[in-house]
């Protein structure tokens, strides 16, 4: 048994001993205990270095609201997660904790130097201090104020656990389990309807886990607790879910849920998944998150030892842990006094309750006198003494705003309580309004925009009999409003502690305010003097104080600094608190793991990979692939020895020079059909359609509205009222939206049907001289001699028995061949054709070379030679512009005087002067390169590769008034050297297409 | 995750299924060649972004793929309504009365 455990005491597990290290110290725990109440047990407070001062640091909590007992955990690789709060964390055989922000070691620490600099790091110091000179900033100050700030240390390795994700409907959510959620369960329970209670403890009851003297209908707390979580268990309506935060609440009653699953356990199942996002959708939603305690602001608040009387209380009565000897006991609200009673009933000293009000309840003062506790009322704390461990408290008497003087008080645990901060964070995520309480001073639920219910401390109402009766009718309430009748339970409560209390800015001191270091926000380490400091500086809205001293912007949100923070800063700028304002709370509640977020979407589910039919193939053959969208395309097809340079080059020789063979599936397919279907597509593509007959194709070109190309691709007329039209491989899903938005919205009188054929059909692309050798036995049903078939034909007929819609088109500038068969075909038919192909060499490309021939004919890449500012005349294909047509999708914005101005980017090619020299696609050109920095770009390159065919490099680029530079010389600033390059017609290789006829 | 309700498939679904398309009510012109070049930037570019009721476009992508118009709340992300294209835009009245 350690030093400050109390035998039998609390609701852990004394029976079974846990064993963990601490900063590689073996600790003795039990079950049932945090990290806290464990090191608290052996006597331990110092538990972490603060972010920015490295004052030592202990917990002020026993929740999750904790700022400062923050640590790092780590079960081997990849699994060390930072900034996990020992109030929270489990302990378990074999836990292995660290603390943070400690260097070299816990008890000394060289960084605790700030704690000296403080004038340096005083707020808004990364404005002031660190300004000048400028270029200290990158080399000096960042990496410096990196190393010494800051919270834990990342995880460095991939995270390999697993973390699910569901889906959940309710009638009534009930978030917190304490008195309020409980009575609201039990009512919405026993109505019948679908009920989720939520809990981010390991156990439920809240409060009644604190308090077992409360008496409930004749039970005490907890057999009164254990026969309702049976009740509710026996329930099949009834979910209840413990270690499940609540973290968001979004529209339409939508609660993020975050559950943790295996972090408290000491062996974890294979493949169990670390924690879990459940996304439930309630009818109604019941908050009942209680109020969390908030600080009393006074020099040296933080020294470990400090903590909140309610924490004091809760690791006495729930663990069986005393967090002292000797403790002392400061408070502005009746709370304290019952910890202070429960800490004497259990063998602690209780040197003398302080309390900062002149008029205290009679009944307390006697029972304090009965337990031989000083009381000093309308007393105030100037100061505390102590290195790693509080030793003592000066108090004074506070007379007519008079401050006494200080008189020490030894103490090994001083306990505060500054009042209770209705939790209202997840009831601000629906902006739900706030209404300022003056009386109580503190904010309250207002307004609300969503079907949800607040009940117990949350809306103000202490104690715990408010608690159960106000959670019994909120739970009625929403049964009721879900469509179920209900009962109100009754719930009568002996030994209930009720009471009140005043809130306070700093505490009144007799010491020099500007050497005070009375924390606000602990974890961000911001003093009350900060807050003044800014307001003194101009700022007056509080939005405005936090981002200058950082006040709430921790990983606790806030919990306990906004309302000190607030009322500091409305004093200072002379106005009620609310015309100050509260800052916004956001999600998530408490600090959430990516992992959690991310759910299955991660590695090979983080989205989905689309395959062609004859994907499989190219994997056979050692294809490498690269990611085009969504698709894996076969980039090229090394072989043994070959890098990606020679591949391609002999892949290109090879096309050129007899027979290449592309899988071209990807190709967004989409079938315009209908009689309407002419008119339809005169309308969306610059093209004139009309007279194109049916058998022939056309090259379609898409604009925007605002008359700059999205897409093209090779559109077959296959009859009167039917087209085959393919899009760029990216742009498939988006061409079809905007085909069905104009036909749908603007043009619904067409008779047009649009599908989408882009999976239907497998397509293989065969170019080279021998291309129309090799198909000729395959096909039926159609003469392929140039005659019959000539370039920019299309034929329904029959390849190798399969029917298919046979083109004869080229992206490569040889002879060429698309075939499109039902895609179940297509890798039937590739084998053959590759088989047959034997006797040609036929070769097999990917992607790259693809993106080499057609560079070298100077056809676009939308999307790579466009950006979305590139009309079809700066792209070079103005011919592709129907000049007769009356209307047709951005028409009117090649009118716009912008789209017409002189200078505008054109598309050109550019030779670099050293046929060797590869450009970079990116890259700026500029005209002058001896101009001064920053240079004037005027273009880029949009294309570059190396061309086997001509023997050197290649490039496409966009630039000012491109077409008129012809021959002219341009640069390329480099970070080594300038490059110069020559600008050409954008056709590199036969110029006159004779080719295409072989 | 907002709920949309799709009036061609007449059921309330998750936001998942939908793609946002824009302001609502603004019709292609006839003759785009006849308007000026104000006019013309107008139909292109100017628009609302309204705070509070706001006419706007979604089509229901991932269901029965058709484009409707809904009545939004920029402030508060609530739908007053949905309805079908190419049926007039709710009367103020209306939207006051769906307000409540
Ligand atoms: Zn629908």
């Amino acid at each position: 048994m350690t030093a400050f455990r109390i035998p039998g005491k609390g609701r852990v597990n004394h029976d079974t001993a846990v064993r963990f290290r601490f900063d590689g110290k073996s600790y003795g725990g039990v079950e049932g205990d945090t990290v806290a109440s464990a090191l608290l047990a052996n006597g331990v407070h110092l538990m972490g270095r603060s972010f920015k001062y490295h004052r030592p640091r202990g917990p002020v909590t026993a929740g999750s609201e904790e700022p400062n007992a923050l640590i790092g955990t780590s079960r081997g690789k990849g699994r060390f997660e930072p900034n996990t709060r020992a109030t929270v964390q489990e302990i378990y055989d074999g836990l292995k904790a660290e603390s943070q922000n400690k260097w070299p070691s816990l008890n000394f620490d060289i960084g605790a130097v700030n704690d000296r600099l403080y004038m340096l790091f005083s707020a808004g110091f990364y404005y002031k201090t660190f300004m000048w000179p400028k270029s200290f900033w990158d080399r000096v100050y960042e990496p410096v104020i990196r190393a010494a700030a800051g919270l834990g240390v990342s995880p460095s390795e991939p995270d390999p656990d697993s973390y699910a994700s569901r889906y959940l409907h309710c009638d009534v959510l009930i978030v917190g389990a304490g008195p309020a959620g409980l009575a609201a369960a039990l009512t919405a329970g026993r109505s019948g309807s679908d009920v989720v209670i939520v809990d981010e403890h390991t156990e439920m009851g809240g409060t009644l886990l604190s308090e077992d003297q409360v008496q409930i209908a004749g039970q005490s707390a907890w057999d009164w607790l254990s026969a309702t979580l049976d009740e509710l268990k026996g329930m099949n309506n009834v979910r209840l879910m413990t270690r499940t935060t609540a973290i968001g609440y979004y529209h339409q009653n939508m609660v993020a849920l975050s559950q943790k699953l295996t972090d408290h356990l000491a062996a974890v199942p294979g493949n169990a998944p670390r924690e879990r996002m459940w996304r439930v959708r309630a009818n109604q939603v019941v908050l009942a998150q209680g109020a969390i305690e908030r600080p009393l602001v006074f020099d040296g608040n933080d020294r470990p030892g400090v903590m909140f009387a309610g924490a004091a209380q809760t690791y006495l009565n729930r663990y069986g842990v005393k967090v002292g000897e000797r403790a002392v006991i400061v408070t502005s609200h009746d709370s304290a006094w019952y910890c202070a009673f429960d800490l004497a009933d259990a063998g602690v000293a209780v040197a003398a309750i302080a309390d900062t009000r002149d008029e205290i309840a009679p009944e307390f003062a006697q029972m304090a006198a009965d337990k031989g506790i000083e009381v000093l009322k309308g007393h105030t704390v100037s100061s505390t003494t102590g290195r790693l461990r509080v030793k003592s408290v000066l108090v004074n008497p506070v007379r007519n705003g008079k401050v006494g003087a200080s008189r020490t008080i030894d103490c090994d645990a001083l306990l505060m309580c500054g009042g209770w901060t209705p939790s209202l964070h997840l009831f601000s995520h629906t902006k739900g309004s706030l209404n300022w309480d003056s009386e109580a001073e503190v904010f309250l639920p207002g307004d609300k925009t969503e079907a949800c219910h607040i009940a117990g401390a949350g809306r103000g109402l202490w104690g715990i009999a408010r608690a159960l009766e106000d959670g019994a009718n909120a739970g009625s309430e929403a049964a009721i409003a879900a469509g179920y009748a209900t009962e109100v339970g009754l719930y009568p409560v002996e030994a209930d502690r009720t009471g009140g209390g005043v809130t306070h800015k700093e505490l009144p001191s007799d010491r020099d305010a500007g050497k005070a270091k009375a924390f606000i926000d602990f974890q961000n380490d911001v003093t009350a003097k900060d807050i003044r400091l800014a307001v003194r500086e101009g700022m007056r809205s509080i939005e405005h104080v936090k981002r200058y001293t950082t006040n709430g912007m921790a990983t606790d949100q806030g919990k306990l600094s906004n309302m000190n923070g607030l009322t500091i800063a409305a004093d200072a700028v002379g106005k009620e608190a609310p015309k100050v304002g509260l800052t916004t709370f956001r999600p998530p509640y408490t600090p959430t793991s990516f992992g959690t977020f991310a759910g299955y979407h991660k590695d090979a589910h983080f989205e989905l990979t689309r395959k062609t039919p004859i994907d499989g193939w190219a994997e056979e053959n050692e294809a490498a692939f690269e990611p085009v969208s969504l698709w894996r395309r076969a980039w090229y097809f090394p072989l043994s020895g070959e890098d990606m340079h020679r591949a391609v080059a002999r892949e290109c020789k090879a096309t050129r020079q007899s027979l290449g063979m592309f899988d071209a599936s990807t190709l967004g397919k989409i079938e315009v059909s209908g009689p309407d279907a002419v008119e339809f597509m005169n309308r969306m593509y610059t093209n004139p359609w009309t007279k194109l007959a049916a058998g022939r194709c056309r090259y379609g070109l898409l604009l925007g509205e605002d008359g700059y190309i999205r897409d093209d691709g090779v559109i077959g007329r296959l009859s009167q009222d039917k087209f085959h039209v393919t899009t760029t491989t990216g742009g498939a899903a988006r061409v079809l939206n905007m085909m069905e938005d104009y036909l749908q919205t603007e043009w619904p009188d067409l008779k047009v049907w649009l599908t989408s054929t882009t999976e239907q059909w497998a397509t293989i692309a065969l170019n080279g001289p021998n291309a129309r050798k090799l198909i000729e036995p395959f096909v039926e049903g159609q003469d392929l001699s140039e005659e019959a078939f000539p370039h920019m034909s299309v034929s329904e007929c029959k390849v190798a028995g399969i029917p298919a819609r046979l083109f004869r088109i080229s992206f490569t500038g040889e002879l060429g061949f698309e075939i499109n068969v039902p895609a179940r075909y297509g890798r039937e038919l590739w084998e053959k054709l590759y088989e047959a192909g034997q006797q040609y060499d036929v070769c097999p490309y990917g992607t790259e070379t693809m993106h080499v021939l057609r560079a070298e004919k100077g056809y676009i890449i939308v999307g790579q030679d466009t950006d979305g500012t590139v009309t079809p005349d700066d792209a070079g294909i103005g011919w592709a512009v129907g000049k007769k047509k009356p209307d047709f999708v951005g028409m009117r914005s090649l009118k716009r005087p912008d789209l017409v101005a002189e200078g505008r980017k054109q598309l050109v090619g550019l030779l670099t002067d050293d046929p060797k020299t590869l450009l970079e696609e990116g890259a700026q050109i500029v005209a002058d390169p001896k101009q001064p920095i920053p240079m004037k770009m005027i273009g880029h390159v949009t294309s570059s590769y190396w061309s086997e065919a001509l023997g050197r490099t290649i490039a496409l680029a966009v630039v000012e008034g491109g077409r008129s530079r012809m021959g002219e010389s341009l640069h390329i600033p480099m970070p080594d050297r300038v490059l110069s390059a020559k600008v050409t017609e954008t056709v590199f290789y036969d110029p006159e297409g004779e080719r295409l006829k072989a | 995750m907002l709920l949309i309700h799709c009036p061609y498939c007449d059921e309330t679904l998750p936001e998942l299924e939908f793609a946002y398309a824009g302001e609502a009510h603004i019709d292609r012109p006839e003759d785009p060649s006849a308007m000026t070049d104000e006019e013309w930037r107008d139909f292109l570019f100017i628009r609302n972004n309204k705070r509070g009721t706001h006419f706007e476009r979604w089509r229901h992508i991932n269901g029965c793929a058709r484009f409707f118009n809904a009545v939004r709340d920029t402030v508060s992300d609530k739908f007053l309504t949905t309805y079908k294209a190419g049926t007039p835009r709710p009367s103020d009245a209306e939207l006051e009365e769906l307000g409540k």
